[in-house]
């Protein structure tokens, strides 16, 4: 479904992506772990080519999209729904306007269509609450959930999180974790997540890649990542405390 | 000498990408007649121009006030009072209309858009809007640039009619000019021709601030601190621009 060929990328002279290599196949949940500056982030962006390599190529199914412009490039893009970090939820725009925002630009639907859809995928992500809401009125993990039924309103086969969990508390975070699931089990979309947090990936990755300065160092499934003997997986583990059973191995006793 | 050559570079092009932002954003405008963009169009014209009205008012007011109250005090060594009105008039229609109006707009309404740009990009809501394959030229630059081209010229007009009212205060409470002999010597002088380069040059005006706007505010990095500069870029390049376009076009329309 999306193809990483020999991908290099540098900002000026630092290198952020070196030589990486990966293949996430039709309806896998893809999970993208590493520290802060692995590139990460900016290996989200080349799929849908908000970044372009200096070097390789990035493909999504048959389409070199990391060579692709104009209208070829606006194909491409309908088949993703992108979930940002921050939610970049459009702040004057209701939370129901801005999930309905892409079929307005892109459809000849009517106003009460759009409207019936938005409300469908705010149901989806458990907020019908929140349609006449303004996203400044919204808490972090809300803003997250209408970003998500913002990315999946025009049904994409493509859904990239950036760190889908950051700054969220812990109960938020699985319910996030939850609607990942439920959008791939209910859409059947490909999902490719970007996160910190071992504990989401472990629970909801098809596969797991590690990025370490620039290059891809384990690609595993999570009980291979677990038992993975890499020193910066093994180490990225410990400081989750996460033992080889996949258990936590903190200090404090039940 | 490197420095130089290095910022001279830069300006260059800066200056090119923002002409391309422009001739993108014009091209979009067949795009303005749809209903959702009428409506932000609208949206924009409203920000732009009644939200401004207040402050216009003051400054227009006190241009026309201090013009004739200066031109006055001169004239009236001379027994020449009672041409404040032409003096004035054509002050305000040929240059201090249009370029007061957009002084105000290019520090208000012009700051506003590169701070509402720059935080967008820092919030990225304008990579958002490009994973949705929405265009942020038609989107975000195209309603503000025909607001501004649209409201700049009305502006400028209202701002025109404060000021020369603001001299007729001046005139019959200080230099003791008649209200009606004010308003036909303003008459007197003044054609067509002033009213209409003083319009062009709003409208010009409008297209610099918001194109300088929207390019600072897209070209922001840097998070708050970028914003800031932005913002601060914004209300420079604004301000030295309209002054040089407009002795641009004082220039070619009034030859010596």
């Amino acid at each position: 479904m999306i193809r990483f060929e020999q991908v290099h990328k540098k900002f000026g002279r630092r290198t952020v992506l070196d030589d990486v290599n990966f293949e996430i196949k039709k309806s896998e949940i893809f999970i993208i772990v590493g520290l802060s500056g692995a590139g990460k982030s900016v290996s989200l962006k080349h799929m849908v080519r908000l970044l372009s390599p200096d070097a390789g190529k990035v493909w999504v199914g048959d389409d070199v999209v990391s060579e692709a412009t104009g209208t070829e490039l606006e194909r491409i893009r309908a088949r993703f729904g992108y979930l940002f970090q921050s939610g970049a939820l459009l702040q004057w725009m209701s939370a129901g306007e801005n999930v309905g925002l892409p079929l307005r630009e892109h459809t000849r639907m009517g106003d009460e269509e759009i409207d019936r859809i938005a409300r469908e995928k705010l149901k989806l992500v458990h907020l019908e609450e929140a349609y006449d809401r303004a996203p400044a009125d919204l808490s972090g993990g809300m803003r997250k959930r209408v970003s998500l039924a913002r990315a999946i309103v025009r049904n994409p086969e493509i859904v990239l999180y950036d760190e889908p969990t950051s700054g969220l508390d812990p109960l938020t975070s699985r319910t996030i974790d939850k609607l990942i699931l439920e959008t791939r089990n209910q859409l059947g979309v490909t999902s490719i997540v970007v996160t910190h947090d071992l504990h989401s990936a472990l629970s909801i990755g098809d596969t797991i890649a590690m990025l370490h300065e620039g290059r891809m160092v384990e690609l595993a499934t999570p009980k291979q990542f677990i038992a993975s003997k890499h020193p910066v997986v093994r180490s990225f583990l410990e400081s989750q405390y996460i033992t080889t059973r996949g258990e936590w191995e903190g200090n404090a006793t039940p | 000498m490197a420095a130089a050559g290095r910022a001279i570079l830069t300006t260059v092009r800066n200056t090119g990408r923002a002409l391309l932002m422009l001739f993108e954003a014009f091209f979009h405008m067949r795009s303005m007649f749809g209903k959702r963009m009428r409506h932000e169009v609208m949206n924009q014209m409203y920000i732009a121009g009644i939200k401004s009205l207040g402050v216009i008012t003051v400054v227009g007011m006190f241009t026309g006030m201090i013009l004739a109250l200066q031109t006055g005090l001169e004239l009236r060594r001379f027994g020449l009072q009672q041409n404040i009105g032409t003096a004035v008039a054509v002050s305000m229609l040929r240059e201090m209309g249009p370029f007061m109006t957009a002084l105000i707009i290019a520090a208000s309404v012009g700051s506003a858009i590169a701070a509402q740009m720059g935080t967008m990009v820092v919030a990225e809501e304008i990579a958002a809007l490009e994973i949705m394959s929405i265009n942020p030229v038609r989107f975000l630059v195209m309603p503000r640039l025909v607001a501004l081209m649209v409201m700049m010229p009305l502006l400028t007009v209202y701002t025109n009619m404060v000021g020369i009212f603001g001299g007729a205060v001046i005139g019959t409470t200080q230099l003791e000019v008649t209200m009606t002999a004010y308003f036909d010597n303003a008459r007197l002088y003044v054609v067509n021709k002033d009213l209409y380069v003083g319009l062009l040059k709003a409208m010009v005006f409008g297209i610099v601030i918001t194109t300088v706007a929207c390019h600072q505010g897209f070209a922001t990095r840097e998070g708050a601190v970028g914003v800031g500069q932005a913002t601060r870029r914004t209300v420079i390049i604004s301000f030295l621009t309209i002054l040089i376009l407009g002795y641009i076009i004082t220039r070619m329309f009034y030859t010596l």
